[in-house]
């Protein structure tokens, strides 16, 4: 079964740069975060295979959807990620090197080596820590969503999360809830059309994943996500909607995931390359390129200077990533409590004890 | 200070930090104006208002989730699980998400949710209304565990909860909501965690409880004491975090142990308490270490008198112990 872009059956969403709101100099500026993401990308699958980074999860295909999303919000939203989503991080101000610093797990990284890559999150960015297990985000963004309300605070929340998700409890508990009690909440699916070896077809017999909005009783819209100013049009209307009181909305853009659901899969088990070929014809960053260009913003000369910009960010950070000292050994005992138990109290010292006498090593 | 059964003083204990503190919200099904299956959140709706009471849709994952959300946020959540053996459709929240996001996150997310779930049996609950899995959430790093026996605990932990930084799973033993009164301080009284409580003194056999086996083995020690017997009977209040410095020093002293709950004896909490003993106060021990517990089955619906320790029961083993050596 082909993926193929799926007509939207719910309201479609085209917008042209102005009528989108986005003003070209800001569409420059979501360009190089989306090429900062797909480099960051390229060189992180690389790293990966040479052994310097343990895992990775790739999010090439999906950068105008994220940023696009992540640049209609402001810095009091709180954003609940998945663990595809570099582009938003990048695009909400996350330091290239924190990023850097986490993928390797150093004494720089700010979740202290707790995570696998990809699974950060950075308080100071309202970047919410995620985790592996799919859709349990949907439903805290909604009571995030709800606390931000009683605060009577103007910050709304978004739940990013795949194709896959619309499957899981959390989907279903996480709109209920949020319709129920109108939180100004926004759920942004990415449909990159693959939950690991299932294809979008088989996950849902929905036409579409925006339509399961109307069971829960607010919109749905379905937009292009490999156009950067369609998405970001859709989430800056959910995100007047939320702080109008006027509830939740469920976006699906459309996308599809160039590379591996991660390092440790392989697509051509399950997926064509003509369909790759297809949807790479849409690619995000091609797209927005074009829209530069028209805009008079841009040529070859001046993107091949966005790329070298790009390459050399992401090459100093990881320098500096790999000459940070490593994480203190006993660091891992700590955080598990405010104020740790006894009994982790007592474990520690057993374990520095085993790290004096030689018995566990570093 | 009045005069109490356990679920009022759960009940007073909400009131007061809801009027004490406005990030103080409750949520759950059937908690508004129903006031809750067990009324322990009776007129708090009226009080508060549907603001801070809400009444939620059917879904334990979407409580859970929501509370972990709001906390996240700044809120202090108490939710209720209508019955502990409701919980597992929020067990991902619990498991996954609740206990880890404090450590997940280097300190930046913490996460203090109060689950509030009545648990365990001799209500004539079958398998559905009865069940004891506390060992599930004392086995999770991250969260604290916290059984209360008596309505002034029950308060002052639920206050200490919280104000807790931490997720606590707060298990109300709904046999002894109302055939257990005492004495309940007025205003914010609290009760520190990991701290067990005394409840009688002894010379000749250790026992640990917590919950509604606490009376019970309550019972069996003063039949005991008829007969020479004296048993310390030690009510734990908290599993995680647990006084083991107040258990090392019981069975210090008397040199027999015998550990009570209802709950399932393979890998129960008991296991645990067995296995401190055995580690630190080995020197200590004069007789075997022995658990009266709930059997290895599933929890039965007609036959649950003779699945729940009694005192009968208690007396038995702690008998047998006192004897043993």
């Amino acid at each position: 079964m082909s993926a193929t872009k799926e007509p939207s059956t719910v309201a479609a969403q085209s917008a042209a740069p102005e009528k989108a709101g986005l003003p070209p100099e800001e569409i420059l500026a979501a360009y190089r975060v989306m090429v900062l993401a797909r480099t960051t990308d390229d060189r992180c699958l690389s790293l990966q295979r040479q052994g310097r980074i343990g895992f990775y999860v790739p999010a090439s295909g999906q950068e105008a959807a994220q940023v696009g999303a992540a640049r209609a919000l402001r810095p009091e939203d709180w954003v609940f990620p998945a663990y595809r989503e570099i582009g938003v991080a990048l695009a909400r101000g996350v330091p290239l090197q924190l990023l850097l610093d986490q993928f390797i797990g150093n004494s720089g990284d700010l979740l202290k080596g707790r995570q696998m890559p990809n699974h950060y999150g950075f308080r100071e960015f309202n970047f919410v820590s995620g985790s592996s297990p799919i859709g349990t985000q949907i439903s805290q963004a909604v009571g995030a969503a709800m606390a931000s309300r009683r605060r009577k605070d103007a910050a709304v929340t978004i739940a990013f999360f795949g194709d896959g998700a619309t499957s899981s409890n959390d989907f279903h508990a996480g709109l209920n809830f949020a319709g129920v009690y109108r939180a100004p909440t926004i759920f942004f699916c990415q449909n990159n059309q693959w939950a690991i070896s299932l294809p979008r077809s088989r996950q849902t017999r929905s036409e579409t994943l925006a339509e399961k909005a109307a069971a829960y009783g607010f919109p749905g819209v379905v937009v292009d996500g490999t156009d950067l100013p369609a998405v970001y049009a859709a989430v800056a209307e959910a995100r007047r909607r939320a702080v109008a009181g006027e509830g939740p909305t469920l976006i699906e853009a459309q996308v599809y995931r160039f590379g591996p659901h991660s390092t440790s899969d392989d697509p051509r088990r399950y997926r064509s390359d003509s369909e790759l070929a297809h949807w790479k014809e849409t690619d995000p960053l091609k797209r927005v390129k074009e829209l530069l260009v028209t805009a008079g913003l841009l040529d070859d000369a001046k993107d091949t200077a966005v790329w070298e910009e790009a390459r050399r960010l992401v090459t100093t950070a990881l320098e500096a990533a790999e000459k940070t000292a490593p994480l203190e050994p006993a660091s891992f005992l700590e955080d598990v409590f405010a104020a740790p138990t006894p009994r982790l109290v007592e474990e520690r010292a057993e374990f520095e004890g085993l790290l004096r006498d030689g018995v566990v090593r570093p | 200070v009045n005069e109490l059964t356990l679920v009022q003083a759960v009940n007073r204990g909400l009131q007061q930090a809801m009027r004490d503190d406005p990030d103080v919200v409750l949520l759950g099904e059937d908690i508004g104006v129903n006031g809750g299956v067990f009324r322990a959140t009776e007129g708090l709706l009226k009080e508060f208002g549907e603001e801070r009471v809400l009444d939620t849709p059917l879904s334990e994952t979407g409580i859970v989730g929501t509370a972990v959300g709001m906390a996240l946020y700044g809120l202090k959540p108490v939710a209720e699980i209508q019955f502990l053996d409701f919980i597992y459709p929020a067990f991902d929240q619990i498991v996954s998400e609740l206990s880890k996001f404090r450590y997940r996150s280097g300190g930046q997310y913490p996460c203090h949710v109060v689950i509030r779930t009545p648990y365990g049996g001799g209500i004539k609950g079958g398998l559905y209304h009865s069940q004891s899995t506390e060992a599930y959430f004392a086995h999770t790093a991250g969260l604290k565990v916290v059984v209360p026996s008596t309505p002034a605990d029950a308060k002052g932990l639920l206050l200490t909860a919280v104000y807790d930084e931490d997720p606590v799973i707060f298990l109300e033993p709904k046999r002894i909501y109302r055939s257990v009164t005492g004495e309940v301080p007025d205003g914010d009284h609290r009760i520190p965690f990991g701290h067990a409580r005394l409840v009688r003194e002894g010379t000749d056999v250790s026992v640990f409880a917590y919950g509604a086996m606490v009376p019970v083995v309550a019972e069996a020690a003063e039949a005991l004491g008829g007969e020479g017997i004296s048993a310390e009977v030690i009510d734990l209040r908290t599993l995680v975090p647990l006084d083991e410095a107040a258990v090392l020093a019981s069975v210090e002293k008397t040199g027999r142990a015998v550990i009570v709950h209802e709950a399932a004896r393979f890998c129960g909490f008991g296991g645990e308490l067995a296995a401190v003993l055995a580690e630190k106060a080995f020197y200590s021990l004069k007789a075997p270490i022995a658990r009266v517990t709930g059997y290895d089955t599933p929890f039965p619906y007609a036959l649950e008198n003779l699945y729940l320790p009694n005192a009968e029961r208690v007396a038995h083993a702690v008998r047998q112990t006192a004897r043993a050596g």
